[in-house]
């Protein structure tokens, strides 16, 4: 008997969190590209040298 | 002119193409625009670029135009916590590189918080901290990579759709986690009535299932308690209706009989029916608002600036929604005219063809009346602007298309009709079986109600619910692979009633540009007059240089509205222009050309149709559809046109009243009429049809109202929806067929009382997993 209601609670717990888990990540925006997200994985990322060298790199120059 | 002599007139021919945008260059660079933005990449490391892309030929050439002056700053979106958000449209998004290569050009600049490309409904978002007129900066970042950005409103309505969208697929998350572990307590009770479970546990089962039921039923059962109340309100009804109350006794049912300690309790077929049931709705829901957003993206990018030529002589540029009366406006060459109005400078020649459907220019000058939506094809003009935004010349249009629709709304979904026979019917055949029980066979009253409610889970309209939407959906992608955009998906069923095409001629039997007539043409002289049309944006020197695509354009070629084009001493254009005195006259329209003082080569226009128009033609009449064609172009090009394609049926010269008229006689006549069409003047009969077809050529207001659009050169489209609609109908009434057939078998076992919870759970699931199977056929869509 415990082990059975050990069990319901355990995959009610599991079962939650998934649930959770997932509205979060829908509440998120993580469904909003899904063409995008699948072609992002192709590419590195990379952080490409700055444009120009600038004075202070907090500020950059208005254009 | 002999082919030598024009060889020494023709430059080097572009044999080859631009590095960065891909379109012919007669060097290694098309233009220094498309130089600048390779040297940056190159610059910042990211060559790798140029390897990975693939160019999308659909999409628009990453040419970096002149930049637009714009108020960037007046779109940008202050958040309280001093960072600031703007969104933009992206036009030039060829794949997956270019999100990768904007992306990491913003992501070099150190102001930025954010810059990101969202694929799927192509938008830029930016978000950054510091001065709000930054905005500029990252913009000509972007644009001078070669992509257009195109500021918009955040729609109301398209942020509402967002928020229903997800509103439903919570419903759905919930009721799946529901449906779960309540099916899990389930199979657990079936179980032990068979080994013997003792009463305790069973009891302990039911509570459980309740606790998570109850609250279950109450979250994702919303979509379909509020749809039923709407309709009740309005006094209609429709299938929410029956679901709502099956799902509502059902539910009332089990929670007494849990709290009462009773044996069968229906918990798992409730949970696990509403979870079908937004399994098709979200669906459904998906295919709508795909078409929905990928038409208005569409008139995002589209939505046109116009230069105001303000008091003082200087120019601003605005939005289009944003001319009044009385504004001065500057349209150059090949640009849109933005407002109805008067030309107050200048003379022209406009094509208008998508608002009158006449395939040829007109010449215009100062006094002139044009309206919004031509093309200015010669040069410059100042337009005073009469009539602007809303009230522009689709003023009559809109009203047509007003009344047009409201007739068209009386159309009554199948599932929509069959509901109505179907809540009645189930909710009396409960009732007599509660009654029969109770009083005819003398069951007690709790066994009477629990027999009755067992009815209402078999005949729950479960499948009969899924049987239109799943095959619309399915249908819809099918189509949607094809390049058909099904704008509401219940436009399928009225497709599949059509039984006469009525077609417009120019733009949509016809290709939206002339075609040069190439028999006996000399290809050096072709390829020099090319040359020099390459320059002009005139409808007949666009279909000469789109002849010959090999001949890079000329420079300081001089334009003469209405004329012609002049080069040194080669002249191209009117038979005045080139001196032509004797030469027998020609039926349709010509160029010609004259180089110094060799004689003039004369090339000759028609309007070519589309490459299948006589096949899509011929298919549409084998399946039993009669074909009419209806014109606004004069009747000589409307005879030669029908004479190809073999349509007797034809008029020409029809104003939009006269299409309408037409549509109303055959409505009247007892048929249903498929609008096919493109322009302006279309529009009020597009709505006016019982259902409607537009190219993605059309008029932005056209490709609104139609039910359907298609892409593509090809006019096959027409059929192949047409066929789709007429199988996907034929699926859709089998499985009707299949799932009232269902209820015939199993509703009188349920009225003698003989089904269980576990029994009502399988006979569901089986079949709905019937329906969604049979409506799987529908993925197969054929072409005529």
């Amino acid at each position: 008997m415990t082990v059975m209601l050990v069990l319901i609670g355990v995959s009610l717990l599991a079962g939650g969190i998934g649930l959770t888990t997932f509205l979060w990540s829908l509440g998120n925006g993580q469904y909003e590209d899904l063409e995008g997200c699948a072609n992002r994985i192709l590419f590195d990322d990379i952080t490409p040298a700055p444009t120009a060298p600038e004075p202070s790199q907090a500020d950059p120059p208005p254009a | 002119m002999t082919a030598a002599v024009a060889a020494a007139f023709v430059p080097a021919a572009a044999t080859s193409t631009c590095v960065h945008c891909g379109l012919p260059s007669s060097g290694r660079f098309c233009c220094p625009g498309c130089a600048a933005a390779y040297a940056t990449i190159g610059r910042l490391g990211l060559g790798e670029y140029y390897r990975r892309r693939v160019l999308d030929p659909a999409a628009r050439a990453l040419r970096p135009d002149a930049p637009v002056p714009r108020d960037w700053a007046a779109r940008v979106h202050a958040t309280p916590d001093g960072v600031h958000e703007l969104q933009v449209a992206v036009d030039g998004l060829q794949c997956g590189a270019c999100v990768w290569l904007i992306e990491s050009v913003l992501g070099s600049e150190p102001g930025l918080v954010t810059g990101r490309v969202n694929m799927t409904t192509r938008r830029l978002k930016l978000r950054w901290r510091g001065d709000a007129a930054l905005a500029a900066r990252w913009v000509g970042l972007v644009e001078a990579l070669g992509y257009r950005l195109v500021p918009f409103q955040v729609d109301r309505l398209a942020a509402e759709r967002s928020a229903a969208s997800r509103r439903l697929v919570r419903a759905l998350a919930v009721a799946g986690f529901a449906a779960g572990n309540v099916m899990l307590m389930s199979i657990a009770t079936w179980a032990g009535l068979v080994q013997g479970m003792g009463p305790a546990t069973r009891a302990l089962m039911h509570w459980l299932s309740a606790l998570i039921a109850l609250p279950a039923i109450a979250y994702a059962g919303m979509p379909f308690f509020t749809s039923a109340v709407t309709a009740l309100r309005r006094r209609r009804t429709n299938m929410d209706v029956p679901i709502s109350i099956g799902i509502l006794i059902v539910t009332a049912t089990s929670a007494a009989e849990t709290f009462g300690g009773g044996v069968h309790t229906y918990f798992d077929s409730a949970v696990t029916l509403i979870f079908f049931l937004l399994v098709g709705r979200v669906l459904d829901q998906r295919a709508r608002y795909h078409a929905r957003d990928t038409a208005e993206q569409l008139l995002i990018l589209r939505a046109a600036d116009v230069t105001l030529l303000l008091p003082d002589g200087t120019r601003t540029v605005r939005a289009q929604d944003a001319v009044v009366p009385g504004d001065r406006l500057l349209v150059g060459m090949g640009e849109r005219i933005g407002a109805d109005g008067v030309i107050e400078r200048g003379r022209t020649s406009i094509d208008a063809s998508l608002i009158t459907g006449e395939s040829l220019p007109v010449d215009a000058g100062e006094g002139d009346a044009v309206n919004a939506g031509s093309i200015n094809l010669g040069q410059p003009i100042v337009v005073r602007a009469e009539r602007a935004g809303d009230q522009t010349v689709l003023v009559d249009c809109v009203r047509l298309i007003d009344a047009a629709e409201a007739s068209r709304n009386r159309f009554v979904l199948l599932a929509d009709r069959v509901a109505r026979r179907y809540a009645p019917t189930v909710h009396l055949t409960a009732l007599l079986t509660f009654l029969g029980w109770y009083f005819a066979a003398g069951a007690s009253l709790h066994q009477s109600l629990l027999i009755a409610s067992a009815v209402l889970i078999i005949t729950c309209p479960c499948a009969l619910a899924l049987a239109v939407p799943v095959v619309q959906v399915i249908t819809a992608g099918a189509l949607f692979r094809r390049g058909i955009l099904l704008k509401a998906p219940a436009a399928l069923e009225r497709l599949a009633q059509a039984d006469t095409v009525v077609f417009d001629k120019t733009g949509t039997l016809t290709e939206p540009s002339l075609h040069l007539d190439t028999d006996g043409v000399d290809p050096g002289a072709l390829s020099l007059a090319a040359s020099l049309a390459a320059s002009s944006r005139h409808p007949l020197a666009r279909a000469l240089a789109a002849a010959d695509r090999t001949a890079a354009a000329l420079d300081d070629v001089e334009e003469t509205p209405g004329q012609g084009l002049r080069w040194r001493d080669v002249r191209l254009g009117s038979r005045s222009f080139c001196d032509v005195t004797d030469a027998p006259p020609s039926d349709g329209p010509e160029l010609w050309l004259r180089a110094g003082d060799s004689p003039q080569v004369r090339f000759r226009f028609a309007e070519a149709l589309r490459p299948d128009a006589r096949a899509t033609v011929d298919g549409l009449r084998a399946r039993g559809l009669r074909v009419l064609m209806l014109s606004g172009d004069r009747p000589d090009s409307v005879r030669r046109i029908a004479g190809l394609l073999g349509i007797d049926d034809w008029r020409a010269g029809c104003s939009p009243t006269a299409k309408i008229a037409v549509l109303d006689e055959l409505a009247k006549a007892g048929r249903f009429a498929l609008m096919v069409g493109d322009g302006l003047n279309d529009s009020p009969s597009l709505a006016a049809a019982h259902v409607s077809m537009s190219p993605a050529s059309a008029a932005d207001l056209s490709q609104t109202l139609a039910d359907i659009v298609f892409q593509g050169r090809s006019l096959a489209p027409v059929a192949t929806a047409v066929i789709a609609a007429r199988r996907a109908g034929g699926i859709v009434r089998e499985n009707l067929a299949l799932s009232l057939g269902y209820n015939l078998l199993a509703v009188p076992v349920a009225i003698c009382g003989f089904v269980t919870p576990w029994l009502a759970a399988a006979a569901m699931s089986s079949s709905s997993l019937l329906v969604i199977t049979n409506s799987l056929r529908a993925r197969a869509t054929r072409s005529a």
